[in-house]
């Protein structure tokens, strides 16, 4: 290394979790700073993600919860003076920023050093004419568009490319008039229509059905180059790679094919520049050697980590340390330690990844896959065998699947339609189409997936259907072990041998892994170590599997271990908050001289960083694979508090087990999840909650309304994902919804419980001892009850409750904690009105909002915690958070832009996909720079208003006149138009699309960008009004102009920014914040 | 699917399923830890005596490639004309295949050639077994088989180079070469060539990639066995092949390259793997056996004086002493890994040589720059 010049180093990070950027970059970013702290550089980074391990203490010097925009960005550097700056760590958000820095001359003016691939060679591969022009030079192909203004250009651009080609109307939103066409005729047809929508179409050679092949490519600044890995789509092109099950190394390429790929992906890298990783994407061809690049990824990607977590090999902090000017050559493997970081992975397993779609909780989306991204998360499996790794990934994607079979039956209502469109089911549509007799060759015409995997997918089927001639005792050992062999669970073989006729399932289970055990059919522990065992490696770095005959490692058997449950795939609901939680256990437990283990299987995430832990079994989190691997481990305990709901809801089943688990004892976990418990508890502590009850027939649902009253809360207490909860505000549409999301019976009773309107919703998030409350925190939500409580504003310290308030609730949680003995962390959500306070739940487990409150508190609530649970003194921390003088505001990250037609609307079931929080010195300051980093802008002129019931509008109504005070111009729908004027308020009325006749459209305003904000509060979440609304707010969205449809949030944004103007934000660190 | 075992000479055993040839073999047992490519390491005669184990533990999956010739005798797709490894242990044999270019499946060929394969098998286990022990002798027998009996064989001391090389000598020009269907001239980089030159290349068990590579840069070769004294021939350079076995049973052929480096006329001289080991042997230098050999497409080798580093495929059970080389030698590639040596050459005269495979087949190209190198020397 020769820079010795940098000593210290910005890295932007990527801010709230969105879809399409989410978790990877947590990893990827606190990769690189601990490469950088390595190397003694003083680290500065820029994240409003709160919730992160890299904005965690001690992983960077500086760090600024601030908007990674160039306006932040540029005062940070004016403050830092950092003579370098890192961009290819935060993924598209740190990149764009950080090229509009460059072409703005503002690193140059400050003097920092863009390390790592210069930013010319990031703006020739994100410019897709440059990018073309740049590969044509060496002769590398693209996938190429040729514009056409009229058909007769539009047929001769067809020709030339040849059939079958695509078509696509320029500058048409959401595909209109795009399609496939395979000859001339088709074209004719479909030309006219696209030239109906544009004056322009896009002609470009249509690769349906091509393979998609990826490279991840390392390149140092002496020109060595390595592909560290490769990996193929399961779904042909047409389908994101991030909407793809993907398998690594690739499975139906052969030497060839594999190295001409390489080959040419190393070639690019060289020609384009870059200085670190970068992933190029190829189209290939099926039938012949023929390929296209698709694109490069000048950047640390999705791909990247998952690559990282497939190999072993560390590719940001490698990236980091070639962007310091290392060379490959001097830097050593860090799985081996020994061999050199110059060298390309050897895998002796298979990796699948499988994304994780949360469709179901969005009103009204497009659940077809196709080239946008619309999964929230994603899960990678090991295994040995393709069927194994397969399996185990559809488990692990937490959507109540055992496997490729042995599941619920889904009912569809046209097989070839569901095979031929893809959708987040398709897999579980190709055994369907097994069961119906379609052969492979006809799955593969519908679907176009490489047969070599339907005959893998076949191969599954059989097992199952050979199994299914058997019973517990006519089936022999070797099936038993073919089958375990193949990836299935004790489960799958229970239902497969038809066990759940004679009993409970989950009383079969059992008996088959007894059974199991007596024939000596057990899994083994297996090593990633980069180089499929050539060399000894004392990795840490671990899967199970049943294509073994010994494990990788010997066990101490010295109860030292203790064992922390991750939270599998990132959800909406629970993602990297819980990843933080899991890695401040992992800390502590080092810490305090035990030995650490994690089970998890999330590629995105820190804590399945093998560097974090002694030992990490990269593998499913279900009760089966947690007790193979807890019966090897025989530790001292497991903690089942910080990885969120998945291991909470193991917990009876280990303790049954004869488990130990640390801290919260799982009865007592069980009295606060079942709700019938937890009430009659509450009730005996005389603790006040809102009325409910839950119910098995129509008429007690009816009787139990005309107590309480509309509007009330409905939970299918047999949550499955998607069938979530729902407001309902009249009997229509509570017999709807009911008859929709949950089939009310005595086996599956549903929960309602009273909606209360206009009451304040309080947070507790605290951590016991012993049943004594050691540490808390209390923070309020912005929104009233009715935002579920991952979707809402919530500030820190809680800044506007009656004192009395927060003493009832301190002496409420006292009492809970008392009563459920708790040792740990745990939470309990409040409704406040006046000084009457309700419980509505209380998880004993670490929530969503630890990490937000620990960082703003400055106490490690989940280190404290861990100690509690490892049995350790723990003193109370003296620090009280009426001490400090600034607020934090943790606001939503929402993905909707991503979710076509989906209705951005705030109810009860939550939606958002991340969050930030920030820091300031009062509400007004933390709130904006909160907004601002979750995408919200600072409106220029004008604002449209169309502000619901009467409450609504007289809450909005001060916003409304401090946005006339400050020159901005209101339009307003008619009702509230009319209540603006009659308060004085000048404002312009515009027209609901449904008023069809009258101008002007609100619609029309915001196509011509005649609006910057939209307020749209519906009035209740009825389907008519929802239905009034939604064009409007799907309009705002589809035009990416800032929309808020809660009425107090909007008061509290436009309050801050009509009071504070973004000069007047200071720009302080978190460690100034004291 | 019939059940076999794999006798380990240590008695350590390990059983799997036959999914190939029904019949005993024996040989050295080495791992690779390739992610591709069996059919073309199945074919290359460097394999020839051992029992080839694969890490990777999805094995078939794309089928056979057709074993079609060129009219020259060169195979299409294949690295010789059968297999000579004596048998293949993997973990997952993928019995359905799918690709274009494969004409049937694995199980079927190593059937058609007599060739056992075996599946079920830890080869993670087995190789980390060996890693342990060092590459040991093995032989494979079949369910209901007395294999109790049957020995293990020899591989020490059995010249493997003279029952692989070629008989006579074969000419190819290279203007009857076409290139097959996989080697796209268009997608690959521009080639030094040098058309009209003639070049000699001692067969010690040729891959026939390395033919394909020269012939590809213009020039004609004459391929002669082994130990054939090719100073009588009339050619431009001379090109050193790989081979199987140990490079001490090959006095022969080191002799001619003794000779070839003391002429008069310099001719430039370029070696490969087998052909390493014979210009150091003839360059003074000694070789000894590795623990458990190279054998694997992820090797990285270090050009010694520079920052230019190689991922290269590798498949070698020897390796040359560099401090024994002779006055105007040195060491040309390192393996960044043990630091054993991988290559060398003259420091005045146009001879250097590679441990690793710079033709590749299989595994990664990006060394095959060397073919230019030795070509525009002639």
């Amino acid at each position: 290394m020769e820079r010795k010049d940098i000593k210290k180093v910005l890295l932007l990070g990527s801010g709230a979790l969105k879809i399409g950027e989410a978790g990877e970059f947590d990893y990827s970013g606190s990769q690189a700073l601990k490469a950088l702290k390595e190397e003694g550089i003083e680290t500065v980074l820029i994240n409003p993600n709160i919730a992160t391990v890299q904005t965690s203490e001690g992983v960077a010097d500086q760090i600024y919860f601030l908007p990674v925009t160039p306006y932040f960005v540029e005062r940070v550097i004016a403050k830092e003076r950092p003579q370098g700056i890192l961009l290819a760590f935060g993924g598209q958000t740190a990149l764009n920023c950080g090229v509009t820095l460059y072409k703005e001359g503002t690193l140059e003016r400050y003097g920092v050093e863009v390390l790592g691939t210069p930013v010319q060679a990031i703006i020739d591969t994100e410019d897709r004419e440059l990018f073309v022009e740049r590969l044509d030079e060496i002769g590398v192909k693209t996938i190429r568009s040729e514009a056409c203004e009229t058909i007769d250009d539009a047929r001769e651009a067809a020709a030339r490319l040849g059939y079958p080609v695509i078509l696509r109307a320029a500058y048409a939103l959401g595909g209109l008039g795009s399609g496939f066409c395979d000859n001339e005729e088709q074209l004719n047809m479909l030309a006219e229509k696209a030239f109906s929508f544009s004056p322009q179409v896009l002609v470009e050679k249509s690769l349906k059905g091509w393979k998609e092949i990826e490279y991840e490519v390392v390149r140092d600044r002496y020109d060595n180059c390595i592909t560290v890995c490769n990996m193929e789509n399961f779904d042909p092109l047409g389908i994101h790679t991030g909407e793809s099950i993907v398998i690594a190394p690739s499975q139906t390429l052969s030497n060839a094919d594999y190295h001409k790929l390489r080959a040419l992906a190393i070639r690019i890298i060289r020609h384009i520049g870059i200085v670190g990783e970068c992933n190029v994407q190829y189209a290939f061809d099926p039938e012949s050697e023929d390929y296209r690049v698709i694109e490069v990824n000048a950047r640390l990607s999705r791909s990247s980590a998952l690559a990282s977590k497939a190999t072993g090999y560390p590719l940001a902090f490698v990236a980091a340390k070639l962007g310091l000017g290392y060379g490959l050559f001097e830097l050593k493997n860090s799985v081996t330690k020994t061999t050199s970081a110059f060298f390309e992975p050897a895998l002796d397993y298979v990796v699948c990844k499988i994304p994780r779609w949360d469709l179901g909780k969005f009103r009204g989306v497009d659940r077809e896959l196709g080239s946008s991204m619309k999964s929230v998360g994603e899960v990678m499996a090991i295994g040995r065998t393709f069927e194994e790794a397969i399996q185990k990934g559809l488990r692990m994607i937490g959507q109540g699947m055992h496997g490729f079979v042995g599941n619920k039956e889904l009912l569809i209502d046209n097989l070839e339609e569901a095979l031929k469109s893809p959708t987040d089911k398709r897999i579980f549509m190709i055994e369907k189409a097994f069961f119906a007799g379609y052969t492979v060759q006809q799955i593969h015409d519908l679907t176009k997936i490489d047969k070599w995997f339907l005959e893998k997918l076949l191969h599954i089927y059989e097992i199952n259907s050979r199994l299914r001639k058997c019973n517990i005792n006519t089936l022999e050992a070797s099936l038993m072990r073919e089958a375990k062999v193949y990836g299935f669970t004790d489960f799958q073989i229970a239902r497969a041998l038809g066990m759940g006729k004679e009993m409970d399932i989950d009383e079969a289970v059992p008996i088959v892994r007894r059974v199991r055990k007596q024939m000596g059919v057990l899994p083994f522990v297996k090593q990633i170590d980069t180089l499929a065992a050539e060399y000894p490696a004392h990795t840490n770095y671990l899967y199970l599997t049943y294509s073994a005959s010994a494990h990788d490692i010997a066990y101490e058997m010295d109860k030292r271990s203790v064992v922390v449950l991750g939270s599998g795939a990132y959800r909406i609901g629970s993602s990297v908050e819980f990843d933080w939680c899991g890695v401040q256990a992992l800390h502590t437990i080092r810490q305090e001289g035990y030995r650490s283990v994690m089970i998890n299987y999330n590629p995105e995430t820190v804590s399945t960083d093998y560097d974090m832990c002694d030992r990490l079994y990269f593998d499913e989190l279900t009760f089966e694979r947690v007790m193979d691997i807890l019966e090897l481990e025989c530790p001292r305990g497991v903690i089942v508090s910080t990885g969120g709901q998945i291991p909470n809801n193991l917990a009876l089943k280990l303790d049954a087990a004869r488990v130990p688990i640390l801290g919260t004892q799982a009865r007592y976990i069980d009295n606060a999840e079942d709700r019938e418990k937890f009430s009659e508890m509450l009730t005996r502590i005389g603790v006040d909650q809102p009325e409910w009850s839950a119910l098995t027939n129509m008429e007690d649902v009816n009787a139990f309304i005309e107590r309480v009253g509309f509007p009330v809360l409905v939970r299918p207490s047999y949550v499955l994902s998607g069938a979530a909860m729902n407001v309902c505000s009249n009997q229509d549409e509570l017999e709807r919804f009911l008859k929709l999301a949950a089939n009310v019976s005595q086996k599956h009773p549903v929960v309602i419980s009273k909606f209360m309107l206009n009451t304040k919703e309080v947070e507790m998030d605290a951590v016991a001892s012993g049943g004594e409350i050691i540490a808390y925190a209390i923070s309020e939500h912005i929104e009233y009850a009715g935002v579920h409580s991952g979707d809402a504003t919530i500030q820190f310290p809680a800044q506007k409750l009656y004192v009395e308030t927060v003493r009832r609730i301190k002496k409420i949680s006292a009492q809970i904690a008392r009563e459920l003995n708790i040792s740990g962390p745990f939470n309990i959500q409040y409704l406040a009105r006046e000084n009457e306070i309700k419980v509505i739940e209380c998880n004993l487990r670490a929530s969503r909002s630890f990490p937000f409150v620990s960082k703003v508190l400055k106490i490690n609530l989940i280190e404290l915690a861990t100690k509690v649970m490892l049995g350790l003194l723990v003193e109370k921390p003296s620090k009280n958070f009426f001490d400090f003088d600034y607020v934090g505001i943790k606001a939503s990250q929402f993905s909707f832009n991503r979710l076509q037609k989906a209705d951005p609307v705030l109810g009860v079931d939550m939606s958002s996909t991340g969050e930030v929080g920030c820091l300031g010195e009062d509400v007004n300051s933390a709130l904006l720079k909160a907004m601002l980093s979750v995408g919200y802008r600072i409106p220029r002129h004008s604002v449209l208003l169309s502000t619901g019931t009467a409450k609504d509008k007289a809450a909005m109504l001060e916003a409304a006149r401090k946005l006339h005070d400050h020159g901005y111009v209101l339009y307003a729908t008619g009702g509230t138009s009319r209540y603006l004027t009659d308060n004085g308020i000048p404002n312009t009325l515009v027209y609901w699309p449904s008023q069809e006749q009258m101008q002007p459209q609100a619609l029309d305003l915001l196509h011509q960008h005649e609006i910057d904000m939209v307020v749209n509060i519906p009035k209740d979440l009825t389907q008519g009004e929802l239905r009034n609304g939604y064009r409007l707010r799907r309009a705002a969205v589809d035009l990416n102009i800032p929309l808020i449809t809660n009425a107090r949030l909007a008061s509290a944004f436009i309050n801050a920014f009509t009071t504070l103007s973004l000069d007047d934000l200071a720009i302080r660190s978190w460690s100034e914040y004291k | 699917m019939k059940k076999v075992t794999l006798i380990l000479q240590d008695g350590t055993t390990f059983s799997g399923f036959s999914f190939g040839y029904e019949g005993p073999a024996c040989g050295e047992v080495v791992f690779n830890t390739a992610m591709s490519g069996y059919p073309e390491s199945l074919t290359d005669p460097s394999y020839a005596g051992q029992l080839m184990v694969l890490t990777y533990p999805l094995v078939g999956n794309y089928g056979v490639p057709p074993f079609t010739f060129q009219p020259n005798g060169l195979p299409d797709y294949m690295e010789s004309d059968r297999i000579y490894a004596r048998a293949i242990i993997v973990s997952d044999y993928s019995g359905q295949y799918c690709h274009w270019n494969a004409c049937e499946s694995l199980s079927q060929w190593l059937k058609r050639e007599h060739v056992p394969g075996i599946t079920g098998v830890d080869t993670r286990q087995l190789t980390k077994v060996l890693r342990e022990h060092g590459v040991m002798m093995g032989r494979i027998v079949m369910d209901g088989e007395d294999g109790k009996e049957a020995g293990f064989g020899t591989y020490e001391g059995v010249n493997f180079v003279a029952q692989v090389s070629c008989r006579e000598i074969v000419h190819y020009r290279a203007s009857d070469y076409s290139q097959p269907a996989n080697r796209l001239p268009e997608d690959q980089p521009a080639k030094a060539t040098a058309p009209g030159k003639r070049v000699v290349l001692v067969d010690c068990g040729v891959k026939a990639n390395i033919l394909r590579c020269l012939l590809e840069r213009g020039v004609d070769v004459v391929r002669v066995p082994w130990d054939y004294d090719f100073n009588t021939l009339d050619f431009d350079g001379l090109f050193l092949a790989n081979g199987p076995g140990d490079p001490d049973l090959c006095e022969p052929a080191v002799a001619h390259i003794r000779t070839f480096l003391q002429r008069q006329d310099v001719k430039p001289c370029m070696g490969i793997c087998m052909g390493n080991q014979l210009l150091a042997k003839a360059a003074g230098a000694t070789i000894y056996k590795l623990k458990y050999g190279h054998r694997s497409h992820n090797q990285p080798v270090r050009q010694l004086g520079t920052n230019r580093c190689f991922i290269t495929t590798q498949n070698h059970g020897y390796a040359v002493e560099p401090s024994t080389l002779q006055e105007g030698w040195e060491p040309l590639f390192v393996n960044m890994n043990d630091g054993s040596n991988e290559g060398i050459r003259h420091r005045e005269k146009p001879w250097f040589s590679a441990q690793f495979h710079p033709e590749a087949c299989a595994g990664p190209v990006d060394t095959e720059f060397l073919f230019d190198d030795f070509v525009k020397l002639l």
